[in-house]
């Protein structure tokens, strides 16, 4: 780079950009907090929802799922398993607790997690409550996540 | 060799980060197996078990490095000895033990009672991707970056300040406030992800782009003698466009979350733009080197830097690139896809900047200027096995991408998610054949250490480029 363009030039774009474009983020993000509640369905949040996050989180489900394509890739998205599941949180609770627990050969399985029945239909309602939650484009783009 | 006799203490560090990189590959190999081979080692470790092990011991490795990198060239760019060599030694085996007893526990008990062991519903902060580590170990975490950032903080603060400290130490402190986030975990799903996304992306394609900068410009004033000014000025031009671009391009996961539509705009626009970046250091390392005016006896040092500035650009450039524009994200977000691009940027921007200062650092370290030619040889051949494989990695995981997408979300009759897995498992068998390459090269890459003599001759293909 030429002598015209000098070191204390390069030093205040890095100190100005990067300020300038922090407060744009954060003035962004405060705009986003003001919108975020009338998608997000947290009227959908109950005890028994919070339970089931921490179901969720406490058996690393993200280890495997995705959850509105976060996640690991190794297993089906679950952001819209209700839906898939024919908006059933029994079909849920029936497929998690029919897991076998020594795996299917060859093929992946997972894994048995011996949950209460308590704990089943927490997570069954935390799924739900995600699959409601308003995406833009209503993500993911069809059925199979 | 050495300069300052506390530039020592970054040799522990090193030697652990390496140590714990063979443990994540080899665990990454579990997880290929398992692609292809869906009871692989099941029950007894599961996927989402091998997965937690393979990400936590790659972030903590090469947060190791970072602190190696720290530890070695803070001293030489401040002109004095570390403030506490000894709370160096003593954060070093906190840490070390920290991490060990942490994945020990991933791998001996179920993780649900390992979050009843550790307490997580006194502060719930498990569970969620990369953050796994129980509270208690983000907690730990924490005392070791308070620690580690006064110690350097203070070394930096009380004399000599360069562009390359200052601009490591705001990365730095930055990784620090950032891990903050971690301990946000609201039930609301949109505002847990909307603020995970502080400490994941923040860090990444933030201020660890910092780290990865002020690590390269180091290396490249001491390989090529080139005036720390123009180094210097090339370091805050590169920094500049990172968060330029960066801080907002965090927009790009926020397309498909439950925020509102704008951010389609805001992170195509602003992380369409940074490759920029990355693409300035590739120029930028090239340019040096050219402009050399010392032929440094290390010359697998110079490999890897240059190596680095290649591998950033295509693997967290060119293919975020791929991915990051909203009406392509929206079919390829959360598929083979992330993963590819996930896989390339991490070796190509991080574990090839902490294997760049290990590769200059530690020879010095040892007492000499640069490695014996048969060990650096040796390197040469480690640093192209792991390179090539891991872009074939890649290349496998976009094949498997491409058509995960097509069938699961493309076409008029999209395919479930298990039969789709299942068609492109030939994908899942190269990629695990690309990654056995890349054990052997990490196999050599440590044999390189053990490895002495030989005759000093030009080795071919390395003081051209």
């Amino acid at each position: 780079m030429s002598e015209v363009f000098t070191k204390s030039m390069a030093r205040n774009i890095y100190y100005g950009g990067s300020v300038f474009f922090f407060l744009l983020f954060l003035a962004l993000t405060f705009d986003t907090s003001g919108e975020v509640p009338k998608r997000d369905n947290h009227e959908a949040i109950d005890e028994q929802v919070t339970l089931g996050k921490q179901v969720w989180e406490e058996n690393n489900c993200i280890g495997c799922h995705t959850l509105l394509g976060e996640g690991a890739y190794f297993a089906p998205e679950l952001g819209n398993v209700y839906k898939r599941f024919g908006n059933s949180t029994d079909a849920i609770v029936g497929f998690i607790k029919s897991r076998p627990v020594e795996g299917i050969p060859g093929r992946r399985s997972m894994p048995q997690f011996n949950l209460s029945d308590e704990q089943l239909e927490a997570v069954a309602a935390f799924l739900k409550y995600v699959s409601e939650i308003k995406t833009a484009r209503d993500w993911p783009p069809n059925i199979q996540g | 060799m050495m300069k300052y006799q506390s530039q020592s203490v970054a040799k522990p560090y090193f030697i652990a980060a390496i140590g714990l990189f063979v443990g994540q590959i080899l665990f990454g190999l579990v997880l290929g197996m398992q692609y292809v081979w869906g009871d692989f080692l099941f029950p007894e470790i599961p996927f989402n078990v091998a997965r937690m092990v393979h990400t936590n011991l790659l972030i903590v490795w090469l947060l190791f490095g970072f602190m190696g990198a720290a530890y070695f060239l803070v001293p030489e760019e401040a002109e004095r000895e570390l403030q506490s060599p000894f709370l160096a030694w003593a954060l070093f085996w906190i840490f070390l033990v920290a991490g060990a007893l942490t994945v020990l526990g991933y791998l001996l008990v179920p993780y649900a009672q390992l979050a009843d062991i550790t307490m997580n519903d006194l502060l719930p902060t498990m569970g969620r991707e990369f953050l796994e580590q129980p509270t208690v170990t983000k907690l730990g975490i924490v005392v070791v970056a308070l620690g580690f950032l006064y110690n350097i903080g203070v070394t930096i603060l009380a004399g000599r300040k360069t562009v390359v400290s200052l601009v490591l130490l705001t990365g730095l402190v930055g990784l620090a406030v950032f891990f903050l986030f971690a301990f946000y975990n609201p039930t609301n799903v949109v505002d847990d992800k909307y603020y995970w996304w502080w400490v994941v992306h923040l860090w990444v394609e933030g201020v660890w782009e910092l780290i990865l900068g002020a690590i390269l410009a180091f290396v490249l004033i001491k390989v090529t003698g080139v005036d720390r000014e123009v180094i210097e000025k090339w370091l805050y031009v590169i920094i500049a466009m990172t968060l330029i671009t960066g801080i907002i391009g965090t927009g790009h996961h926020y397309y498909w979350i439950g925020t509102p539509e704008y951010w389609q705009w805001w992170g195509s626009i602003f992380s369409a733009m940074e490759p920029i970046p990355f693409f300035m250091m590739t120029v930028f390392a090239f340019n040096m080197v050219n402009r050399r005016r010392r032929e440094h006896p290390n010359k697998v040092a110079v490999l890897w830097a240059m190596g680095t500035a290649v591998m950033a650009f295509l693997g967290a450039g060119v293919w975020g690139f791929l991915h990051t524009l909203a009406p392509i994200n929206y079919y390829t977000h959360g598929s083979q896809i992330t993963a590819a691009h996930g896989h390339m940027a991490f070796y190509g921007a991080y574990v090839m900047i902490v294997l760049t200062i290990i590769s200059y650092a530690m020879p010095i370290l040892r007492g000499k200027e640069a490695g014996d030619p048969r060990s650096q040889v040796l390197e040469m051949w480690s640093f192209w096995l792991m390179t090539v494989s891991m872009v074939f990695i890649t290349l496998f995981l976009t094949g498997a991408g491409v058509l995960q997408t097509w069938l699961q979300r493309y076409t008029e009759d999209p395919q479930p998610f298990m039969v789709v897995q299942e068609k492109i498992e030939m994908f899942y068998w190269m990629r695990e054949l690309a990654g056995a390459v890349f054990l052997i090269g990490l196999i050599v890459y440590v044999i390189s250490f053990f490895v002495k003599g030989g005759e000093r001759v030009k080795v071919a293909g390395t003081d051209t480029a």
